[in-house]
């Protein structure tokens, strides 16, 4: 079980790491500041493992891959939201980040309560209950089993 | 079944003869546009290939823009990494050129052609009916080195454009008002497609300017048909079109929008989203502390011109800075030889170099705690130009310039 890091709709890519940061060397660099503008302590309190939980059109805006990026390096396991903005979801599945679409999910979990997520079945447990997710595509999925794009290359 | 734009031309790109919304295909990109907000990352990730390579290096365009010139000593390492990789690999660079799609604009893309570009504004190059979209630096990396991508076909809204804008409203008060009306998710996926006779009132500045923003309705690409404006803008900048693909009669469409381009208004995205539209009246007299005249979307001479005119024998507000930013150094130099430049500083602006500005938050001009920007910018978000805790109004290139001389939000009728 993970704890839950919940989050409103249209949250664009410079809410979850800000412009100053993204030119930083490296995404260890610019971890410390994600989500600094709606959450200042999630950096600090987000465990490894930990879900991050979101309504509609999470990640708009910006193409910055350091989005997705920084949620990963921070141990976030999945990003759930009720819908994704594209580059997003397509960057997310890129780097290895898992993120699924779950419509229920959002207005019946509270911000700090655990949850589960298994991506192979597409459900999430949460207050004893299931939540049926809508499961990746499999070209998708492929690339998340994977462990990202670049992996595909390495071989 | 007849096929969208954006369907021939991934049917195109993958080598087959009919594709359908929804399918996945692979696809051979023509170009690869990459810029200073991310390619350093790329660079590292490149490293870490155990057999890196590049599939082709006269796909790629790389453009330093966001933050022009450096900034910090942070900033300086990452452009050197990228200045020494573009400069080793003999990759096309441009520093000082301008904004990316600008750049692209001017001197690459033509009709026909599929490009990833890593920066969400890519969408513009639809403007000359090619399929651009905005990628992160994974999918770069993979289609630098591969050539190649993954494509999941789009659905396309179709905006059937007819009549003609009325003097005193412009295609940025066209694209903000669409937005408004669909959403900031309402595109999200699709292609945005535009046609209808309306169109061919728009010049290639404005078709740029509503293609450019179609990502802030979640859009994966926008795409315009290639006619005779379409044509004289490349063959002016020494290019021919690749291939002119229309949509098919019996095409199918998500959904078909008909605007009246009579009926538009000057228009006023209020903070923090890109969708919170209002007439631009509602908005007036809100207190400003800087004005934007630049970016991607709204820096180019016409865009400039407008401004120009308005504040030509006026002042810029004491308390206020206006910044003018053109989005090239090819605009730059056609302002200076009309006058334009000399204009705004006579005015009092402050005329700064082809770059992405405080269009993104991070360079020269970023705003603090509290202060109010109103900007021709691409996006209004949370802390984008500077402070979380600030606020951005976005309108077009007459309503910001109106507004740095009164010194609060103004339309042009009030100067």
């Amino acid at each position: 079980m993970g704890k839950i890091f919940k989050f409103h709709q249209d949250v664009d890519t410079d809410q979850i790491i800000a412009s100053q940061y993204i030119i930083y060397p490296t995404i260890d660099e610019m971890k410390a500041h994600a989500f600094e503008s709606l959450d200042a302590a999630f950096a600090s309190q987000v465990q490894p493992g930990d879900y991050v939980v979101a309504s509609e059109n999470f990640g708009c805006g910006s193409s910055r891959e350091q989005a997705p990026a920084v949620l990963k390096a921070l141990g976030v396991k999945a990003v759930v939201a009720k819908s994704f903005a594209r580059i997003f979801y397509r960057n997310a599945i890129n780097i290895g980040l898992p993120v699924i679409v779950c419509k229920d999910l959002y207005d019946n979990v509270n911000a700090g309560e655990e949850m589960e997520l298994s991506m192979k079945e597409g459900i999430v447990r949460a207050n004893g209950k299931e939540y049926e997710c809508t499961k990746l595509p499999e070209y998708m999925q492929g690339i998340l089993d994977q462990g990202g794009l670049i992996a595909s290359l390495n071989k | 079944m007849g096929m969208t734009m954006a369907e021939k031309i991934i049917a195109a790109a993958a080598g087959v003869k009919e594709v359908k919304a929804g399918d996945i295909h692979t696809v051979e990109l023509d170009r690869l546009m990459s810029n200073d907000g991310t390619t350093h990352l790329t660079i590292d990730m490149y490293n870490q290939l155990k057999e890196p390579r590049i599939a082709d290096v006269n796909k790629l365009v790389w453009i330093m823009d966001h933050n022009v010139p450096c900034d910090s000593v942070k900033t300086a390492a990452s452009h050197k990494k990228m200045r020494d990789f573009a400069k080793e690999h003999s990759i096309r660079f441009y520093e000082g050129a301008g904004v990316c799609h600008q750049v692209m604009m001017e001197n690459h893309v033509t009709s026909g052609e599929l490009i990833f570009g890593a920066d969400s504004h890519t969408c513009a190059y639809g403007a000359v009916g090619a399929f651009g979209t905005g990628v992160g630096c994974t999918d770069y990396l993979y289609a630098m080195v591969t050539g190649k991508s993954w494509l999941l076909v789009p659905e396309t809204l179709r905006f059937h454009l007819k009549g003609k804008l009325s003097d005193g409203v412009y295609a940025r008060d066209l694209i903000l008002s669409i937005i408004g009306m669909i959403g900031a998710n309402g595109a999200n996926y699709m292609a945005m497609e535009f046609g209808g006779e309306g169109l061919k009132t728009l010049n290639m500045s404005d078709r740029i300017a509503v293609c450019n923003l179609c990502v802030e309705a979640g859009a994966k690409t926008a795409l315009m048909e290639v006619d005779d404006i379409t044509l004289s803008y490349l063959k002016a900048h020494g290019r021919e079109p690749k291939h002119c693909f229309a949509s098919d009669d019996d095409a199918v469409y998500a959904h078909v929008y008909e605007i009246d381009l009579s009926t538009i208004k000057p228009i006023v995205a209020k903070p923090h989203f890109v969708d919170s539209v209002v007439d631009a009246k509602e908005c007036v007299g809100t207190h400003i502390d800087e004005a934007f005249l630049g970016s991607c979307n709204n820096g180019r001479i016409e865009d400039l011109r407008v401004g120009a005119e308005l504040i030509q024998g006026r002042k810029v507000h004491p308390l206020v800075r206006f910044l003018v930013v053109p989005a090239s150094a090819e605009v730059y130099r056609q302002a200076l030889s009309e006058g334009i430049i000399d204009t705004f500083m006579e005015a009092g602006a402050i005329v700064m170099n082809p770059n992405c500005s405080v269009c993104w938050g991070s360079c020269q001009g970023v705003i603090g705690e509290n202060d109010v920007l109103i900007s021709t910018g691409t996006r209004n978000f949370k802390g984008r130009a500077g402070h979380k805790d600030s606020f951005v109004y976005l309108a077009s290139a007459a309503t910001v310039t109106a507004s740095a001389i009164k010194g609060e939000i103004a339309t042009a009728d009030m100067i």
